[in-house]
Order: C-alpha cells, then sequence, then structure tokens
C-alpha cells in the first residue's frame, strides 16, 4: 500500500515533469518510479489510507489559499522593512509550543512559518519551535504564539495530522 | 493580453528580487539577511515563474515552470532553515538591536 502511494507519486510527477504520452517515456518513467519506491517507500507516508480521505483535499486547498495571501504579505512587509530609511526592526528568538504530533505535519508547519511575515524556523526540540522574529510585536508568550501558528495550526490539524 | 500579464508578472518578480538584495545588503545580521533572501526571493522567483508558465500556456515548457514552483518553496524554506541554525551553532552573534533569545538556554 504504501509502495503503491509512492510509486504512483513518482509516476505522476515524472508523467508531468516530462509531459509526454509515448511509451519510451512511459517505461523510463515506470522503472524510476519502481527504483524510487523500493528504495524510499519506508521514509513517507506512515499511514497511506490518509491518501483517500476526500476532505482533508478540501482542508489543504483552504490552507494553500490561506498560505498564499500570507506569503505575499509577508514579502510586502519584508519589503516595507528593507525600504523604509529608519530600518524599524526588533528582532528576538521566541520559544512557542505546538500541539501537532505527527512529523509530517510538523515539516508543514515549520516550512508555513518560515514563509509567513518576519519569521524563520530556526529549530525544533521536542515540543518547542525556536522561531527568529524580524520584528518582536509582544512579549507574552500567548499572544504571539497565537499571532504566529494560530493561522495555521488549525488547518493543518486538519489535513495532516 | 497574456503578453502584458507575462510582463507584469515578471516585472513584479525581478522588483521583489531586487528588495531581497536590498535586504541582504543593509539588513544588519545574518539572522535578518535571511528573512529578505528567503521572502522576497522566493515570491520573486514564483512571479517570474509565474509569468513563464503564461508565456508558454500549459505545455512542455510550462507544466515545467508549474512544478518547479512548490520545489522552490520546499527548498527555499529548509535551506533557510539549516543556514539559520547553523549559523547560530557556530556562534554568530545577534544584532545589539535583538531584544529576546529563548534558543541561548535550549542550546546548552
Amino acid at each position: 500500500m504504501r509502495y503503491l502511494a509512492v510509486f504512483i507519486l513518482s509516476l505522476v510527477f515524472w508523467l508531468l515533469l516530462t509531459f509526454s504520452l509515448k511509451i519510451p517515456n512511459l517505461i523510463i518513467g515506470g522503472l524510476a518510479s519502481l527504483l524510487s519506491a523500493a528504495i524510499f517507500s519506508d521514509m513517507y507516508f506512515k499511514t497511506p489510507s490518509k491518501l483517500l480521505q476526500p476532505h482533508r483535499y478540501f482542508w489543504f486547498l483552504i490552507y494553500l489559499a490561506v498560505f498564499i495571501v500570507e506569503c505575499i504579505k509577508a514579502n510586502f512587509d519584508v519589503a516595507y522593512r528593507v525600504l523604509h530609511p529608519a530600518m524599524p526592526i526588533k528582532p528576538g528568538i521566541v520559544k512557542i509550543r505546538t500541539t501537532l504530533r505527527s512529523d509530517f505535519a510538523r515539516t508543514i508547519l515549520a516550512n508555513s512559518i518560515t514563509m509567513t511575515p518576519g519569521t524563520i524556523t530556526v529549530d525544533l526540540i521536542g515540543d518547542e519551535f525556536y522561531i527568529h522574529w524580524i520584528f518582536v510585536r509582544s512579549e507574552d508568550p500567548e499572544i504571539y504564539t497565537g499571532m504566529i501558528t494560530g493561522l495555521f495550526e488549525k488547518y493543518i490539524k486538519r489535513f495532516a495530522e | 493580453m497574456n503578453d502584458m500579464i507575462t510582463v507584469i508578472l515578471i516585472c513584479t518578480g525581478v522588483l521583489f528580487n531586487i528588495f531581497g538584495c536590498i535586504g541582504l545588503i543593509r539588513l544588519p545580521d545574518v539572522y535578518n539577511r535571511l528573512q529578505s533572501a528567503t521572502k522576497c526571493v522566493t515570491l520573486g522567483c514564483c512571479s517570474i515563474l509565474l509569468g513563464a508558465l503564461i508565456h508558454f500556456g500549459i505545455g512542455s515548457a510550462g507544466m515545467k515552470a508549474l512544478i518547479a514552483i512548490p520545489i522552490l518553496f520546499f527548498s527555499a524554506t529548509v535551506a533557510a532553515h539549516a543556514l539559520i541554525r547553523g549559523a547560530y551553532h557556530f556562534g554568530t552573534g545577534l544584532d545589539k538591536r535583538t531584544v529576546k533569545d529563548d534558543y541561548k538556554n535550549a542550546v546548552k
């Protein structure tokens, strides 16, 4: 099952990348996908049955929309700080606690944090993310946890946990 | 019409790449510089790739541009994380304007 999921994903990726349905192309793609599935299938998809639940895709699309909006906002925010003559920055490394359990969900959350306004994930130790913030808006852990992860965590929990 | 959208997207992309490079020079320390290097440059490149997609249409070249976007997102975020963590463990100092450092206690 796990093997099949990796195989299908790599084959789809290959077909999109080469964008032709000729027989030699399909054979090469099939062989390459078999090889990558044989090598990497025990690293991905601990529970492949989750891939067949349609509501996860729905939440993924909503998350994607939220993420793109946040990402564009992040760019204007950084561009403003860079171009402002006085450079309004107040950097710091803050610690936030996450409620997500699975590795996949945590990876997605860390990547989202890196792409959103003024924050980069520095490290993950146990349950705690360490985050470099270009402008520390608040000193209270509860408030800044909500500001950084609040938006994404609820969507990621629905599609990746 | 398509040409116009292509030009607008590529110009936006180049503009954001320039902002990223200005940030790389102006900001004070490695951590803040990585912020501008990841965010502005990633969106700039995505914008240029979208321009390429619209110019070539859905085909062999356009599809490659579209696939490059998620790959760019993942590689940029992972590279930024690796660089910033590496810089901290190497002992690069934070800027004097830094107000908070929770990571110091965790590393020891």
